[in-house]
């Protein structure tokens, strides 16, 4: 595979998951009702029950709406990662997947591909949500746009990675949705996206504190939180480029006909 | 290519669980060859084409694509190959263009060069009028010559056509049945045509009959006409006489 034929792939994966993602008029709009829902209706409500102690990145007393907007900005990478891996399971079931395994690239790069063109409808999704935020006067730093960008990156290429990961046990569309179920909602509520860790600790949730702490969408929470800021959390950033190393690893093994779980599932027939 | 053979398989095995779905299978086939493999359902033909496309690996043996083994040298092996198959891999929602441009691309071409040769290969099959149609409004034939040209965009030097007339009526399987042939010999491409239709086959330069994952015989169709038991037979006779007779043997198991 040279240089062109590496572009010239990519161009054609990329624009492939675009142009669907255009054409499927009402998935934007889904994608950035979920978090206006919670940005709006539920940090309304609970604006006087969640107290936020001034934690960092934050300096001073800060609105609830603003606590929980790295959250909700990271929510809706991971439903993007979920989704574009449910596109994964999509072109398996409609024979589309066959052309792509048997195209004379690597299976990483395929992947790898898919992951970019992922993370870019990410990025696309992420913006428009942002534009939400500012008409609805969430105080948010102006140059934490662009000082925020390498955090989105970095987040929808682990929990894309993540998506592609699950794509590789699941058969149908039927059974994503419900590990959807499993997967999303629990990282998303183990996580400080709604409220702070040491909330989980102060009310003696003392397991689900530590499975929290272990969770890769609480480090995406965070990085992105500092990074709105102008700050590093070099932690968060070691554990979200970590396992998105590992998710992605793993997904290419689940893909290679030799060593992965694909590879024990031929299709029986004539 | 330094082996006169575009494609060849040396004892390639293969088996799902205690299942053995492909014993020890040896074929090879010369450019501009077109080969008939004949099976019944659960043959092993399905499971050949995996093999012979990269999707899975088999357990034993070699696959040579061009002189390339399909396990260590992939990229340049799937590079020569074009496939068609049982089930149909086109995108409904783009249009026949748009699913011609995107193989291209896969397979390297820029887009100048792939839209000169979508345009060629159109025109060569008289549906330059459905470039801009959305596929999912196509015909079960069109969508099957729309997928052969696809097949045929990269140049292959073997097509694969893994059961390709499935659901297509008698009019239009005998229509791809003749272009596949004209395009054999026209361009030296070799073929392997896979089916459970006698018919399909009839003008193939050999004929390869699979069952229960072991070559039962391979020849051209007068010779396995000529080989069975009353040469009055026809190739369809002639196939089933050869499935009867490997009836008592079961299903082989590791």
């Amino acid at each position: 595979m040279n240089t062109v034929h590496a572009f010239n792939a990519f161009s054609a994966l990329s624009s492939r998951e675009i142009g669907k993602f255009l054409r499927q008029k009402g998935r934007l709009f889904s994608a950035l009702v979920r978090p206006a829902l919670w940005l709006l209706v539920f940090a309304a409500g609970f604006q006087n029950v969640f107290g936020v102690a001034v934690i960092p990145p934050y300096e001073s007393y800060i609105e609830y709406e603003v606590y929980i907007t790295p959250g909700l900005l990271c929510m809706v990478i991971l439903f993007n990662g979920m989704q574009s891996s449910l596109t994964m399971v999509y072109d398996r079931e409609v024979g589309v997947m066959r052309l792509l395994l048997t195209a004379p690239l690597p299976r990483w790069y395929i992947l790898f591909c898919k992951l970019m063109a992922g993370t870019l409808l990410s990025l696309l999704q992420v913006y428009a949500f942002l534009v939400i935020c500012w008409l609805f006067d969430v105080d948010l730093p102006v140059y934490g746009l662009l000082s925020a960008l390498p955090a989105f990156i970095i987040s929808a290429l682990m929990l894309g990675a993540l998506g592609l990961l699950l794509s590789v046990s699941v058969k149908q569309l039927e059974n994503f949705a419900g590990m959807m179920n499993f997967v999303i909602f629990p990282m998303f509520f183990m996580s400080p996206a709604l409220y702070p860790l040491w909330k989980l600790e102060e009310a003696g949730a003392e397991l689900v504190y530590q499975i929290a702490q272990f969770n890769p969408f609480t480090h995406a929470v965070e990085l992105v939180r500092f990074a709105l800021y102008g700050q590093l959390n070099s932690e968060s950033l070691f554990v979200v480029a970590g396992f998105f190393v590992v998710f992605f690893i793993l997904a290419v093994r689940g893909y290679d006909p030799q060593r992965g779980s694909m590879s024990q599932k031929g299709r029986k027939g004539g | 290519m330094n082996t006169p053979f575009a494609l060849e398989l040396v004892d390639v095995s293969k088996s799902y669980g205690r299942l053995k779905a492909l014993n020890k299978v040896s074929l090879d086939i010369k450019p501009a060859q077109f080969v008939g493999l004949l099976g019944q359902n659960g043959a092993g033909k399905s499971t050949l084409f995996q093999l012979l496309t990269g999707l899975f690996n088999s357990d034993e043996g070699q696959l040579r694509v061009c002189g390339h083994d399909i396990s260590r040298d992939p990229i340049k092996a799937l590079s020569s190959l074009g496939v068609v198959f049982q089930q149909s891999t086109l995108d409904l929602d783009l249009t026949v263009g748009g699913n011609l441009k995107f193989h291209c691309l896969l397979h390297g071409l820029s887009r100048k060069q792939a839209d000169l040769r979508i345009d060629s290969e159109l025109e060569r099959f008289s549906m330059q009028e459905i470039r801009n149609t959305v596929v999912r409004n196509l015909s079960g034939g069109n969508r099957r010559k729309v997928e052969l040209i696809r097949a045929l965009l990269h140049e292959p030097k073997v097509l694969l056509m893994d059961e390709a007339t499935v659901g297509l009526d008698p009019e239009s399987r005998k229509s791809l049945v003749n272009h596949v042939l004209t395009l054999c010999k026209e361009r030296e491409i070799a073929v392997l045509w896979s089916t459970h239709i006698i018919e399909e086959v009839q003008a193939a330069d050999s004929v390869i009959v699979l069952d229960k994952g072991t070559i039962l015989a391979e020849s051209s169709p007068e010779q396995l006409q000529m080989e069975s038991e009353k040469p009055s037979l026809t190739l369809a006779d002639a196939f089933s006489q050869l499935i009867d007779k490997n009836k008592n043997i079961g299903v082989v198991y590791e």
